[in-house]
């Protein structure tokens, strides 16, 4: 069903939520930008309409809301161990379809890989109600479309503003909440059908691939440093860290915390053994899990990556995430014509 | 030839050169930042009254050689744009900007590019030039400032009377950190060494930190964020022929009010105890002679000093001297 607000009668939505849900939403903080007297958007609590940023992409993803970068699992002492509280309230999301997207390839890693399900995320994840953002213009790192990941068809509310109106969709359970204070109207939902950017995803991916020269410039390039992981709607990799409090290590914790597989230590085994030593073959890595791996390994028909953007947005060494896939693409077609099975 | 009154000129950015008559013009560019359109003034001059050369002062001001002295009014004319819009505009008081610099003790204030460019700087250094420039000039007194905006000090503050180093207070939130230590290793190569990894996050020793904020630079997840902005000092640093020296910390962690009461309450100290006999004295030889702590009374008069903020208690210069025998 569609409603329509003014901001302050939106802003009785929110504030009526908030008693029972965490709101999120993208927010630029003043000052908190890398760089001196510049701002960082990013995903922030909000109370009102006017504090969710809609002109600018959010720098990191919507993920560390219900996939914490650091997450407590248990708390032990010498004989007895018990689970850290989690606010009994809901969240609800405000987010853009890639990171709605990016979600469901979350869900798929942590919910549907195996027989057992990841109960941590589970007990998260189970809160989250995303109202998706309406995209009026796509940025020009995006290529949503080319991943498929523009789209959404489940959401709790969708919510378009133009100017000091606010338009929504609104699914059943939320339509009390929201019939309340708006008026009803049609509202059909747009989404970006267009980016800039258009990548081709080769279907079939020779394993010749693995030694080919195009990641060489990768080794030179990448400096290590993660910010393409940690950015990554889709990124799910964490580590394990057991700590013994300093002032009695006969006591501590079991944390979770993200892992990124561009750094260095990210393979590193008992034993001395490690893997991907050189940057070249991390890209490689990362690169074919996103477009290649993960829609082989689940059969799904997505890939991996909702084509954000982000990656391309971080990199302090301008490396262009979509540039690699083209790359990767004009190597598997020439190859393809060399014969190079795969 | 005409009757020439040395300080007079002097004092009006004009210089005594090596040919009698003929004399440079100096342009102040406070912070080193000038809108281009005033390109075609310092053209104008240099083609018509000079000898078709700028050279590009150490201080970041332009000085137009080869004019004839008797075309100073004139020139003086001409440039009036210039202190309108580079000096009175930003709240210089000049009483007649036709007649050209009403003083040239104090030298032009530098700066390195700043926030404004630099991803390493942690202020604007041109508004605090401007700040500055207010504040102290005109004024006859020569006294070098320059600005940085970080410890790498592309500016060179340690070679001034007062020199401005950006800081910036690291702040840690440890639920964001992924322990990758990215920080913590480049801290020790190319700052103080001031990170240790504990149980996995990280600990910074404060007294090591010089704030520089490269661990924020460095951090992929924003565990390192811009917390309030801060400066350090250096004061008494200088080039010359008697004794030379590096500038060293007075103050660190202070505020942009401490910065500016400090900089105007040295005019008076300097007014009080400078060797009039000379034509000029450098701060540092004032200093030389009435101690650091005849210093600190008078530049720390009325300044307020945060909690986080150190203050030297000694300072201990080296400098050298000319016993050559000692090196060679
Ligand atoms: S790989 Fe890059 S473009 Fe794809 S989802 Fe991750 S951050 Fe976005
Ligand atoms: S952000 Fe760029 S430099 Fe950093 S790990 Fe990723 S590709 Fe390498
Ligand atoms: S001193 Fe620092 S801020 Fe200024 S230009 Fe050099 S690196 Fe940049
Ligand atoms: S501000 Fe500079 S010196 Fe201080 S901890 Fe960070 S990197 Fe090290
Ligand atoms: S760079 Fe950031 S994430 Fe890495 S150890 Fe330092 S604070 Fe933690």
């Amino acid at each position: 069903m569609g409603y329509s607000f003014n901001i302050s009668t939106f802003n009785n939505v929110l504030r009526e939520l908030s008693a029972d849900y965490i709101i999120y939403a993208p927010v630029k903080i003043f000052n908190k930008g890398v760089f001196s007297d510049t701002d960082l958007v990013t995903y922030g609590q909000i109370k009102t309409l006017e504090d969710i940023e809609f002109e600018e992409k959010s720098h990191f993803s919507s993920k560390e809301i219900f996939f914490p970068i650091t997450q407590t699992l248990f708390y032990f002492t010498e004989d007895a161990f018990s689970l850290p509280k989690i606010s009994p309230k809901k969240i609800i999301i405000f987010c853009r379809p890639c990171d709605a997207n990016g979600i469901q390839r979350l869900d798929q890693i942590f919910l549907k890989n195996g027989d057992l399900m990841d109960n941590y995320y589970n007990e998260l994840r189970k809160k989250v109600h995303l109202f998706v953002l309406e995209c009026k213009y796509s940025f020009d790192t995006c290529f949503c479309v080319s991943m498929g990941a523009n789209k959404v068809d489940r959401y709790s509310a969708f919510i378009r503003r133009a100017g000091d109106t606010v338009l929504c969709d609104v699914s059943v359970d939320f339509e009390d909440r929201f019939s309340k204070y708006g008026t009803y109207v049609n509202m059909t939902p747009v989404f970006i059908e267009s980016n800039d950017i258009k990548v081709d995803i080769p279907e079939k991916i020779p394993k010749s691939i693995f030694y080919h020269k195009l990641w060489d410039e990768y080794s030179e390039r990448c400096i290590a440093c993660g910010r393409c992981n940690v950015v990554c709607p889709t990124c799910s990799c964490f580590t394990m860290q057991d700590i013994f409090y300093e002032d009695n290590p006969y006591c501590g914790e079991r944390r979770r915390v993200w892992a990124s597989c561009m750094i260095d230590g990210f393979t590193d085994m008992a034993g001395g053994n490690s893997f991907r030593k050189n940057k070249g073959e991390r890209m490689r890595f990362r690169l074919l899990h996103k477009i290649h791996d993960f829609k082989q390994k689940f059969g799904s028909n997505h890939h991996m990556c909702v084509g954000c953007g982000r990656c391309s947005d971080v990199c302090p060494e301008n490396i262009s995430f979509t540039a690699c896939i083209q790359k990767l693409n004009q190597a598997v077609q020439s190859s393809d014509q060399r014969g190079l099975k795969s | 030839m005409l009757d020439i009154n040395n300080k007079k000129l002097i004092k009006n950015g004009y210089r005594i050169t090596n040919k009698r008559q003929i004399t440079a013009l100096r342009i102040r560019v406070p912070g080193g930042s000038l809108d281009v359109k005033y390109f075609d003034i310092i053209k104008d001059i240099a083609q018509k009254y000079g000898n078709g050369k700028v050279h590009i002062t150490t201080r970041q001001g332009f000085e137009i050689p080869g004019i004839p002295m008797a075309k100073i009014s004139e020139i003086n004319e001409i440039i009036h744009p210039i202190l309108i819009g580079m000096e009175s505009e930003i709240g210089v008081s000049i009483h007649n900007p036709k007649t050209g610099y009403p003083a040239a003790g104090t030298r032009n204030i530098s700066a390195c590019i700043g926030n404004n460019v630099c991803p390493f700087a942690n202020y604007n250094t041109t508004e605090l030039s401007k700040k500055i420039e207010k504040l102290i000039y005109p004024h006859d007194f020569h006294v070098k400032i320059a600005l940085t905006g970080c410890p790498n000090d592309c500016i060179k503050a340690h070679m001034q009377d007062i020199g401005v180093i950006g800081m910036v207070l690291p702040m840690y939130d440890s639920n964001r950190c992924i322990g990758c230590q990215a920080c913590v290793k480049n801290c020790q190569k190319v700052a103080t060494g001031a990170l240790t990894i504990v149980n996995y996050k990280v600990k910074r020793d404060h007294l090591r930190c010089i704030g520089c904020g490269e661990c924020i630079l460095k951090c992929p997840v924003l565990a390192w964020t811009r917390g309030e902005k801060y400066y350090r000092m250096v004061v008494m640093g200088r080039t010359g022929k008697k004794n030379p020296r590096i500038a060293q910390t007075f103050m660190e962690w202070v505020d942009e009010t401490a910065i500016l009461k400090v900089i105007e309450n040295l005019y008076h100290y300097i007014d009080q105890f400078i060797d009039r006999s000379l034509p000029k004295e450098h701060v540092g030889y004032i200093v030389d002679r009435t101690g650091i702590q005849v210093f600190k009374d008078y530049v720390l008069k009325d300044v307020y000093i945060g909690s986080l903020s150190k203050i030297a208690n000694y300072m201990s210069f080296s400098g050298y001297g000319h016993e050559k025998s000692n090196y060679f």
